[in-house]
């Protein structure tokens, strides 16, 4: 009961949190932040990790397997596309 | 697992992510922050790794170098115009990811002892992740522009939703009450069914309502993930899926007040009733002005037209470019970073005026234009440059109409009456640059383009920007 305490006081914080930090971000970076958040949602990768705490049958691998390669390319390319993104968000001075 | 360090352990890489999105608040800070977020992921991976004996390391050795040299290869050759695209696929990818797991979790042996949140959790997950996956890709085929963009309408079609989300209600009562564990097939078809509401779903919805629809997807993949993690317990995922939901809401809710819409009458398709209408009435009145217009401005008038652009752009102090999706599509948006250049140079103050629903999903036009070298400081977004227009003394508008429609505040009925628009009309002049007069998505004719202080230059933007440069 301990658990689920504190399992639905950590969702409702972490939403609430990131209500408040969200709604101060400028639209300017609504993209980068958007393609960012999609790579934290594949966190679902310690889940697929996880999967494989216990023995498996060849089904739960191969599913597992594939989970595991979606939320790994969830996660890679989220954060390197984001980086790529707000790299291009720079102060330069008017060219020529 | 549930001793105390582990708890302040698990908090801390929470406050990492969160330190993270806190960091994107100002442009300097949000790589950093990205970064910041990008280490949280390691951390939480190395924690899991240390606390539990992992089977298998062959196989997740290679998942990973699948997943990281794919994702890798896509990320880095990826154009930003297919970003909206990308970000649409990766919502999906990480859809199918929760429900694989939720899947296994429910149907393996150890599903004996979950309790009933657990249960709950994992057909949530199970349900949800199913229907981002198939609506993300929709989304992704849509702005990938591989599949049709107008919203495909199936006869009964809100019904035929209602009644599949019914099925899947009944169908997860009756697949939750398990006493070992839950039956593969009923969890199939449930898969299956919620596979073909998320296609039901999202095949409605198109054009301008897109931003809408690939932020309520980020929401929906936030909520799955947090779902799963209530599943499995694991306190890492559900703060990461609850702050990523938050996220995708406060999105979606912006955009939706961005397009004066709401949230329901989009998903249920209220709004598509008045813009059919609107629609079979506007190409009428359309191809019976569009040929005299074009005729008129197209031919005699287009080097007088660019003339007089280019007389007022020298004669102008402060200039605003209003930069919209047709620029993108006519890929110009380098082509007016340069003549913004110029004109900066010529002692000019230029900023981009940007409606936050210019693009294919929220803040995109920002990116785009931030990849053709403007400096973040000049794009500026609605609520601070729209009393600024007043005293600007020539407005450009590029591949934009509905967001610059003054209609959207005299006229009452419309699909984009009450809208916030840029108040373009209150400058002293203006130019439009746009392929030709064809109302933008919303059907509703742009009585901008009939003000006697406007100058319409019709045609491609890339080759009507070329030429103004060459005169300028």
């Amino acid at each position: 009961m301990a658990d689920l305490f504190i399992m639905m006081l950590v969702f409702f914080f972490s939403f609430f949190i990131g209500h408040i930090f969200i709604s101060k971000i400028p639209q300017l970076l609504h993209t980068p932040l958007m393609s960012m958040t999609n790579a934290i949602s594949a966190v679902t990768i310690l889940g697929a990790l996880l999967l494989f705490s216990v023995e498996t049958t060849p089904l739960e691998k191969a599913i597992g397997v594939t989970a595991m390669a979606m939320a790994t390319f969830n996660v890679v390319g989220g954060f390197v596309i984001t980086d790529r993104m707000l790299k291009l968000f720079k102060k330069n001075t008017p060219k020529e | 697992m549930n001793s105390l360090p582990h708890l302040l352990i698990d908090l801390l890489v929470i406050a990492l992510f969160l330190g993270g999105i806190y960091q994107f608040r100002h442009p300097k800070g949000a790589r950093l922050g990205n970064l910041t977020a990008a280490f949280a992921i390691l951390a939480a991976y190395l924690l899991v790794l240390y606390r539990h004996e992992i089977m298998d390391p062959g196989w997740i050795v290679i998942a990973m170098a699948v997943g990281i040299t794919t994702g890798w290869i896509v990320a880095i050759r990826m154009d930003m115009i297919q970003i909206p695209a990308m970000v649409a696929f990766q919502h999906g990818a990480g859809g199918v990811a929760v429900f694989l797991i939720s899947f296994v979790e429910l149907t393996r042996a150890t599903s004996a002892y979950l309790s009933t949140l657990g249960k709950i959790s994992g057909l949530l997950g199970l349900v949800i992740g199913a229907a981002t996956f198939s609506g993300s890709m929709i989304a992704s085929g849509k702005l990938a522009n591989k599949l049709n963009q107008k919203p495909t309408i199936l006869p009964r079609h809100s019904m035929l939703l209602l009644g599949i989300a019914s099925i899947i209600f009944v169908l997860a009562m009756i697949a939750g009450r398990f006493e070992s564990s839950g039956n593969p097939y009923l969890l199939t078809i449930l898969v299956a069914l919620s596979i073909f509401l998320g296609i039901i779903f999202s095949i409605r919805i198109g054009g301008a309502d897109m931003p809408v629809l690939i932020s309520f997807l980020n929401a929906t993949a936030g909520f799955a993930a947090a779902f799963c993690g209530i599943l499995i317990q694991n306190r890492l995922l559900v703060a990461c899926g609850a702050t990523v939901a938050a996220s995708g809401s406060v999105l979606t809710h912006i955009m939706c007040k961005a397009m004066n819409r709401d949230l329901v009458k989009i998903f249920v398709g209220i709004q598509q009733k008045s813009n059919t209408v609107i629609e079979q009435k506007a190409p009428e009145s359309a191809k019976s002005k569009a040929p005299e217009t074009a005729a008129v401005s197209k031919n005699p008038n287009e080097e007088n037209g660019i003339l007089k652009a280019v007389t007022a752009m020298r004669n102008s102090k402060r200039i605003v470019i209003i930069p919209g999706y047709g620029m993108a599509l006519a890929k110009a948006q380098f082509k007016v970073v340069e003549m913004a250049g110029r004109l900066q140079h010529m002692d000019k103050d230029v900023k981009f005026a940007i409606h936050p629903v210019a693009g294919r999903m929220p803040g995109h036009m920002n990116v785009l234009l931030a990849e053709a070298d403007v400096d973040y400081d000049n794009l500026v977004e609605l609520d601070d440059i729209n009393p600024e227009f007043k005293e600007t003394d020539l407005v450009v508008v590029i591949g934009a109409c509905d967001v610059v429609n003054p209609a959207a505040i005299d006229a009452t009925g419309t699909p984009i009456s009450g809208m916030p628009i840029l108040l373009a009309h209150e400058a002293k002049t203006v130019v439009v640059c746009n392929l030709d007069v064809t109302p933008g998505y919303s059907g509703v004719e742009n009585p901008l383009y009939e003000m006697p202080k406007t100058i319409k230059l019709f045609g491609d933007a890339k080759d009507t920007v070329t030429q103004l440069m060459e005169a300028l």
